[in-house]
């Protein structure tokens, strides 16, 4: 019985090398996402108009006005009146406008000495959009804070991410929610199918132990998750420009973990699961939903009202979006993120466990 | 000197208080074609779980091939062959690929196999199709062959759930003349159907009611008993009275 592990593996790679279509889709997902994140869908901030009230031009108000022409990001549309503003806000001619007091000069020569004074520069943002109105004020703070009067009055500095670049915080995020994508519903589909079409009656009538169907099932899976990991990598490092300082190794070793913790997932679900619609159904909604909602991918976990907080423990695209973030951008090794890496092995171990258990349970 | 492959002696399967199977008892001989026939859930499907080694019966024992049902559920299936109602072959793998994986199941060898998969094709007339994916063969075609690769490790028993359901009267026709071939050189049949005039064909049928077995004996001296000219009355006679709807 011992040769028949290898004709198993043959089989379900079989399977998914001539599903071409779902193969193409598997291969491409990672890709198409990792650009539409990288580039199309960002919050950065590009050409944000930049509108510029100054009762005086003064010298003062002509070099920030000329700093902020200059930023790749900002178009400078001109100086407007006061009582323009709302409109030319309203009608998002600009999205921005920057108004200079009336005496800028003088304020900043006595902030400069250490005398308190009054605001300087008001910025108007168009907050209609929050991720860009909040992009575009911190810009705009940094440069204007760049003119050497207000460098000693504070100073703001982006660490890790100067540029605020978005991909790099989309990368790991990405990552988490690709792999449940092929490992966790492609597993789980391709299990409930057999169910479905009544091979899995076949194959437990025959003398073949489950738990060697099962793993047959889950080293293609794994084999193609690893090259997709490969793939978002290299995207990663070389079309993103993404750091990985916290070294190659430990970020591969630790997405490895996630593979396996994203196929037994996929083995609880087909457990539960009797339909290959209800098998993607649930891969969607159970896992999809809070990793979207709840692993920090889209929302940042410290705004999360605190009952969701809780909540965000439990999922394993959690622990290892962080994990990723530290090792991918911060460039933390991987022993700075220990906790993540032993929060998500035991997550694995207990999910493996009850998933075997539910599947000998349920054969009887 | 019979020689006996599957024994069953009150035969019982208990799911709380509803008796699926109750108390069954029967032989069944080598190369025997033995029928086994009821209403929708009447317990057939039931009582072949338990004979398949698939679950364990409440009560009662029996053996098949030799072996326990209640203890050596893995050793029955390695002397069995099943083939359910349902289409089981893999559609995405050739006609040679599913003959060769099931081959490995049973843990033919690698010689054993090829030599095995070149009969079974040449059975079935099928070696110019040994490429073709099992997905685009006719239904008919793909039933036959189901049948033979069931075969394969030359099984003791071979168990058919409900094996013509869909198929043409001409395949049908075809199917069992497989089924005879296969008993004249040893195999005992084990079939569930519900088309009474396979019934006929069997060496013996026995008909299960709410989950007892009523009747059993051959076709011919069934209708005697119950003054029938067809399977169909009999089984008809038997079925009114069951309390169980199907």
């Amino acid at each position: 019985m011992k040769g028949n592990f290898g004709s198993f593996v043959k089989k379900e790679s079989l399977h998914i090398l001539r599903d071409k279509r779902t193969m193409l889709v598997v291969m491409l997902i990672p890709v198409v996402l990792m650009l539409l994140f990288g580039f199309a869908i960002s919050t950065e901030v590009n050409n944000i108009n930049v509108a510029v009230v100054a009762s005086n031009r003064t010298d003062g108000v002509k070099d920030a006005v000329e700093q902020i022409s200059q930023n790749e990001y900002f178009t400078f549309c001109g100086y407007i009146s006061p009582d323009q503003i709302d409109s030319k806000l309203r009608s998002s001619e600009v999205g921005a406008v920057v108004v200079f007091a009336a005496d800028y000069d003088r304020r900043v020569e006595q902030a400069s000495k250490g005398i308190p004074s009054k605001p300087l520069i008001q910025l108007i943002v168009d907050a209609s959009n929050v991720n860009t109105a909040g992009s575009a004020t911190a810009y705009l703070q940094n440069i204007l804070l760049k003119s050497d009067a207000q460098q000693a009055m504070f100073e703001t500095r982006m660490l890790f991410n100067p540029q605020l670049k978005s991909a790099y915080n989309f990368v790991p995020g990405i990552m988490g929610l690709i792999f449940i994508l092929v490992c966790a519903m492609m597993t789980s589909v391709s299990i409930v199918r057999e169910k479905e079409v009544g091979t899995m009656e076949v194959l437990l009538v025959s003398p073949v132990r489950p738990v060697k169907i099962i793993f047959a099932k889950m080293i293609p899976y794994f084999t193609i998750s690893c090259i997709v990991l490969v793939m978002i990598l290299l995207l990663a490092r070389y079309l993103l420009g993404v750091p990985m300082s916290g070294g190659i190794w430990g970020i591969f070793s630790l997405s490895l973990l996630y593979l396996v913790l994203s196929l037994s997932l996929g083995l609880l679900i087909s457990t539960i699961a009797q339909t290959q619609i209800a098998a993607l159904l649930m891969s969607a909604m159970v896992l999809m939903m809070p990793i979207l909602m709840l692993s920090g991918l889209l929302f940042p976990i410290e705004n999360l009202p605190s009952f969701f907080q809780v909540l965000s423990n439990i999922i394993p695209a959690r622990w290892y979006i962080d994990a990723m973030r530290k090792m991918m951008i911060q460039g933390d090794a991987i022993t700075a993120v220990w906790h993540n890496c032993a929060i998500l092995l035991g997550m694995t171990i207990a999910l493996l466990g009850i998933s075997l258990k539910k599947f000998n349970d349920k054969l009887e | 000197m019979s020689d006996i492959v599957i024994s069953v002696k009150n035969l019982t399967k208990q799911f709380g208080n509803f008796v699926a199977v109750d108390n069954i008892s029967f032989d069944v001989q080598r190369g025997e074609i033995f029928g086994f026939l009821g209403a929708n859930g009447a317990g057939k499907t039931t009582a072949m779980r338990m004979l398949c080694g698939l679950s364990y019966p409440t009560s009662g024992s029996g053996t098949v091939a030799g072996y326990d049902v209640m203890r050596n559920g893995e050793q029955i299936k390695r002397h069995i062959g099943y083939m359910s109602q349902r289409f089981s072959l893999y559609n995405d793998l050739t006609v040679l690929e599913n003959m060769r994986l099931f081959a490995s199941i049973y843990g033919l060898s690698k010689k054993h196999t090829e030599e095995r998969a070149t009969e079974l094709l040449n059975q079935l007339n099928f070696m110019s199709e040994r490429n073709t994916l099992v997905g685009s063969l006719p239904l008919g075609w793909k039933q036959k062959l189901s049948f033979v690769i069931a075969t394969i490790h030359h099984p003791d028993v071979i168990f058919l759930d409900e094996p013509t359901g869909g198929v043409d009267p001409i395949t049908r026709r075809q199917f069992w003349e497989l089924i005879y071939k296969a008993a004249e050189n040893g195999t005992t049949i084990f079939v569930t159907t519900h088309y009474m005039d396979e019934a006929e064909y069997c060496s013996r049928v026995s008909i299960m009611v709410d989950g007892k077995i009523c009747a059993l004996d051959t076709p011919t001296r069934l209708k005697e008993q119950y003054s029938a000219n067809s399977m169909d009355e009999v089984f008809r006679t038997l079925a009114r009275g069951a309390k169980r709807g199907g």
